[in-house]
């Protein structure tokens, strides 16, 4: 892997949450600041800032993307207890000109007494539905019946989970075989409580969420949560952030067919990773859930893969190099780029391992130092 | 099997480290950096980083392999399944030698431009993929002879000389010169030739040596003689293997005599071609600078001393060449490694390692989908044999898809992907960014032919949403109506009317009137439509009809009721016309809906203080209406009775 670009965020403080819109054109940043700002891609690939504005009272700590078949619509949640919507006005032609978006806030959703930690949209096929997490332990399901008025946002479950949330993730499977399903993390850090992610589950006939499972196992605080992509299989595949990395299946048992609680979903753990040393704090998964990526104490991104015979390793490492880019904030502020410093390190530390190949027939003698740069490696191992 | 465990590949990040953490976020071709912390506040660096993988999928150089490889792709998976395995060989060693031909012409290319090219980084950034090209020919080549071709021997002998080509470059410059046999690379030419199996053309170079040392003319007579006289063997031929093994006996027997007798003994030079094609295993290490590589050293062995050597034999004589070669080095190198498996027969090591030593998926994935097709794996004791090769399809394909334009090509590599392509397919192409219509057109091409029905409908309702607020009506309408949205399409009309009320026109009228069908998507799309066709009507003076049509729209609650005095001011007109066109029954069936509306407007808004100024307008209109109406049912009744009598 290699850095193909570095962009100045120019925030004033410390930036807490990036987030790509859904076709990777587009991306908003977040801030202690307490403002957002939106990015978008030039056709040659470089980022430049269309929107810059305050968005909070308090630091802002995640911002997120509506599916763009609702327009183009942000939510964020902050340490001011609110969580906000925005929406992106097509404006005069002149702030086109000059390369700037317009967002307007609709709402602000202002149900939680405590900081709201998380943010996200429901999978497309519910609807623009928008969930939030709070300190207070509530998870919050609001939805907009209009599309086209997202100043309207109606409060539709209210779910005490009795632990401060730090988290959540929605099932993204539109199966027809699959009821709405979210799981909630909690960073309490009292280990009496144990079971820190719960699932819950949308009961049709109650029409409420139910608490499918807990996972009892995860007894410390959980940071983030992520479910994978589907991929059609029958099963769910849970990534959590807690005091290591740890991959969940949730197999659906066969139900009653009387019953009409929850499907019990049997937990299996696929791996578990101690490499970050301590705490890990984000989790998530690449569009095919090939890969997963997390963030740690240790510093470092790691990325992990299962080869094809379901083995998960650690295939890279991103790791700052102790070397920032820039002393203070308040530097220029048009982004510059820094182009792929990184490539050369690892070409550096990589020069014993030429392939030495002698037998060059169009008579360059080239020395082989291309080797081992990218994470194409270890899809073979241990069997 | 052996694990191979490798250390994780790092990528530095230009960020600080100490205390801090480093946030991320996934795109659907990358991954952004940056500084930040998560459990305390306080202060970072505000960058972000944009990190990359597949990195060779952005070299502009390596485009044509893509494409052309991909081409080649699509052919070998059109060969039929049933084809007797016998027809089909010759097929996949001909498809071989083209993604073979695609490298080399590729790597050609990269060699001009990295000649040619002035900046130095440049020039060796090419020369770097030009090697990494060389390599994967290398061991492809290899590859296909050992798994592919018949005549073991003679594919490798070939083998060596096409990676050792610059024996010929060498040759070339020792016979441009003024007296060839006096060059002083002349017996280094002469000794390759002999390495490489190259008798003839050995000979022919000995001739020139011959005439400038008559004295020795006997000497070169017999060396001549020896070299050819050595029998190859070739399973393919008529030659049976003990016949040819007593030939090549006598012959051995025959260069070892000449070596007892001292025949060669006053040339130094001879004498060493002499020991060669009797195989001295010393003499052939002494000239490790022209064998140059250990494989190569395993092919010359194998001619002199092992003529007859069997497939299953070759890992033994690979790895004491290796081991007898590299003495001065401990390590062997990923390369070597990866040859040896190959020697060994142990596919699934050289994909394995070559997984691990290159750093892209093209090589591994096109190679093992080639002898997957030639049922390899299978034979070779790989129960998992598909499952590899789509794993390795899956992983390229999703690296082309990152690409703005070769994503297309990866399309068919899910296709032919048959456990996940299509689920892969689903997740990659919904992230293709639709700048222009035209790419969301393509987009959607390729997923209506492969029935993608969920994937259409996003892309359709992603563009109409985009045109409806970018306030393009006519193309928001057509989007919503080719993802069938009923509720957009709903939307949309009503944005149509409003537009209507507003400004007394329609917009897009070519779409309108040309609805078809697709009008019974939603009421108020089936009611624009209508409503459009009763303007046609009435422009076209189609009086009655247009009456009719007009009626109908409030009787059959096509119309909303919102609409209803618009469509009873349309309806005025109709009514002031000198010739009756509203029946009796029909100005009845009028009166009523406006009864209907009115009662039902009065019933909402109870009479409050005075009336505003638009009310005072509806109220005129109202009145206006009953006076039309009234009139014109008396016109009716009167003409009717007429008629009638």
């Amino acid at each position: 892997m290699f850095v193909a670009r570095s962009i100045a965020a120019d925030h004033k403080d410390l930036i807490h949450d990036v987030s790509y819109d859904f076709h990777g054109r587009r991306m908003a940043t977040c801030s202690s600041d307490q403002s957002v700002k939106v990015w978008d891609k030039s056709e040659n690939g470089e980022w430049h800032c269309t929107a810059s504005w305050k968005t909070h009272s308090g630091s802002v700590w995640r911002v997120t993307w509506a599916h763009p078949e609702f327009g183009q619509v942000l939510a964020s949640c902050s340490f001011d207890r609110t969580a906000a919507v925005w929406e992106e006005i097509v404006g005069e032609s002149n702030d086109k000109q000059r390369g700037l978006s317009h967002w307007i806030k609709r709402t602000t959703l202002v149900d939680s007494r405590t900081s709201v930690t998380d943010v996200k949209f429901a999978p497309k096929h519910m609807g623009l539905m928008l969930t939030t997490c709070s300190a207070d332990g509530v998870v919050r399901i609001y939805e907009a019946p209009d599309v086209m008025n997202l100043s309207q946002w109606s409060l539709q479950h209210e779910i005490s989970c009795k632990l401060s949330c730090s988290c959540i993730s929605w099932n993204p499977s539109s199966s027809r075989a699959h009821q709405p399903m979210f799981a909630v993390g909690s960073d309490d850090s009292n280990v009496t409580y144990s079971g820190k992610v719960q699932i819950y589950e949308y009961n049709e006939n109650t029409r409420k969420y139910a608490k499918a499972e807990t996972l009892m196992t995860v007894t410390d605080a959980v940071h983030d949560i992520a479910f994978a992509p589907n991929l059609g299989r029958s099963f769910h595949v849970l990534a959590i952030a807690t005091k290591d990395v740890r991959i969940f299946k949730l197999v659906p048992m066969r139900k009653e067919s009387a019953s009409t609680g929850p499907t019990k979903l049997e937990v299996q753990i696929v791996a578990q990773f101690d490499n970050h040393n301590s705490q890990v704090w984000r989790v998530s998964w690449n569009i095919t859930s090939t890969l997963l990526a997390s963030s740690g104490d240790d510093g470092c991104v790691r990325l992990w893969k299962a080869n094809y015979m379901d083995n998960w390793k650690c295939t890279g490492i991103l790791k700052g190099d102790g070397s920032p880019l820039t002393g203070s904030s308040g530097q220029p502020t048009a982004m510059s780029t820094v182009v792929g410093s990184s490539v050369q390190t690892s070409q550096n530390a990589l020069n014993g391992m030429s392939l030495g190949f002698r037998a060059c027939g169009v008579g360059c003698a080239v020395v082989f130092v291309y080797f081992f740069k990218t994470f194409f490696l270890l899809i073979f191992f241990s069997f | 099997m052996e694990e191979v465990d490798v250390e994780p590949a790092v990528t530095n990040i230009p960020a600080a480290s100490d205390g801090k953490h480093l946030g991320f976020a996934w795109g659907p071709g990358d991954i952004l950096v940056y500084e930040t912390l998560y459990k305390a506040s306080g202060s970072g660096c505000s960058f972000i980083h944009e990190v990359r993988k597949d990195e060779d999928i952005y070299s502009p150089n390596l485009r044509k392999l893509f494409n052309e490889s991909h081409h080649i792709f699509v052919g070998l998976q059109t060969i039929r399944e049933d084809l007797p395995s016998k027809n089909k060989k010759p097929q996949f060693v001909s498809i071989s030698k083209n993604y073979r031909s695609v490298i080399r012409a590729c790597m050609e290319e990269l060699q001009q431009v990295a000649v040619s090219t002035k900046d130095a980084e440049v020039a060796t950034q090419y020369g770097n993929q030009v090697s990494i090209l060389l390599a994967i020919e290398l061991i492809w080549n290899l590859c296909e002879v050992l798994t592919l071709s018949g005549s073991l021997l003679l594919h490798l002998l070939d083998w060596v000389r096409l990676h050792k080509a610059d024996v010929d470059e060498k040759a070339a410059e020792v016979l441009q010169s003024e007296s060839p046999a006096e060059h002083h690379d002349y017996w280094d030419v002469v000794v390759s030739y002999v390495l490489q199996g190259r008798l003839e053309e050995a000979r022919q170079m000995l001739v020139k040596q011959a005439t400038l040392h008559p004295a020795a003319r006997k000497m070169y007579k017999l060396m001549d003689t020896l070299l050819s006289k050595m029998p190859f063997y070739n399973p393919g031929g008529t030659q049976t293997l003990t016949e040819f093994d007593v030939k090549w006996r006598h012959w051995h027997g025959e260069v070892n005599r000449c070596l007892q007798d001292n025949s060669f003994a006053s040339n130094q030079h001879l004498e060493i071609i002499c020991k060669i094609i009797v195989g001295d295993e010393d003499t052939l290490l002494e000239h490790k600078e022209l064998l140059s590589t250990w494989y190569h050293f395993l092919v010359t062995r194998l001619l002199f001393s092992h003529p007859t050597v069997k497939p299953t034999e070759l890992h033994y004589y690979a790895q004491s060449c290796m081991t007898m070669f590299l003495d001065a080095r401990s390590v062997p190198e990923p390369l070597d490694n990866i040859l040896l498996a190959a020697f060994e027969f142990d596919i699934h090591q050289v994909i394995k390692e070559c997984s691990i030593a290159l750093n892209n998926w093209w090589f591994v994935a096109h190679l093992t989908d080639l002898l997957d097709h030639c049922k390899l794996l299978q034979s070779h004791n790989l129960h998992f044999g598909s499952n590899l090769r789509e794993f390795l399809l899956l992983e390229y394909a999703s690296g082309l898809f990152t690409h703005h334009s070769l994503w297309q090509l990866a399309v068919d590599y899910f296709d032919n992907c048959p456990e996940f392509g299509r689920v892969y397919l689903g997740l990659q192409i919904e992230h293709i960014p639709l700048d222009t219509e035209r790419k969301a057109l393509k987009v959607l091409r390729i997923c209506e032919q492969r029935q993608m029905s969920e994937q259409v409908r996003s892309i359709c309702k992603i563009m109409a949403m985009r045109a409806l607020r970018n306030n393009r009506l006519g193309s928001a309408l057509s989007w919503s109506i080719r993802a069938k949205d009923a509720a957009f399409a709903t939307l949309i009309s009503e944005r149509f009317l409003q537009d209507y009320c507003t400004r007394g026109t329609f917009s897009d009228l070519d779409l309108i009137d040309n609805l078809g069908p697709a009008m019974l998507l939603s009421d108020r799309l089936t009611f624009l439509g209508k409503y459009r066709e009763f303007h046609k009507l009435y422009g076209e003076k189609r009086f009655s009809e247009a009456a009719k049509l007009l009626l109908s729209l409030m009787t059959a609650k096509i119309a909303p009721r919102s609409f209803w005095m618009t469509l009873l001011t349309d309806a005025l007109p109709l009514l002031e016309q000198k010739e009756v066109i509203f029946s009796a029954d029909q100005t009845h069936e009028l009166m009523f809906c406006l009864e209907e509306l009115t009662s039902s407007l009065n019933h909402s808004a109870p009479g409050t203080d005075k009336p505003t100024q638009d009310e005072d307008i509806e109220q005129t209109k109202v009145e206006l209406l009953r006076l039309a109406l009234a009139r014109n049912l008396a016109m009716a009744i009167i003409k009717e009775g007429t008629i009638e009598a």
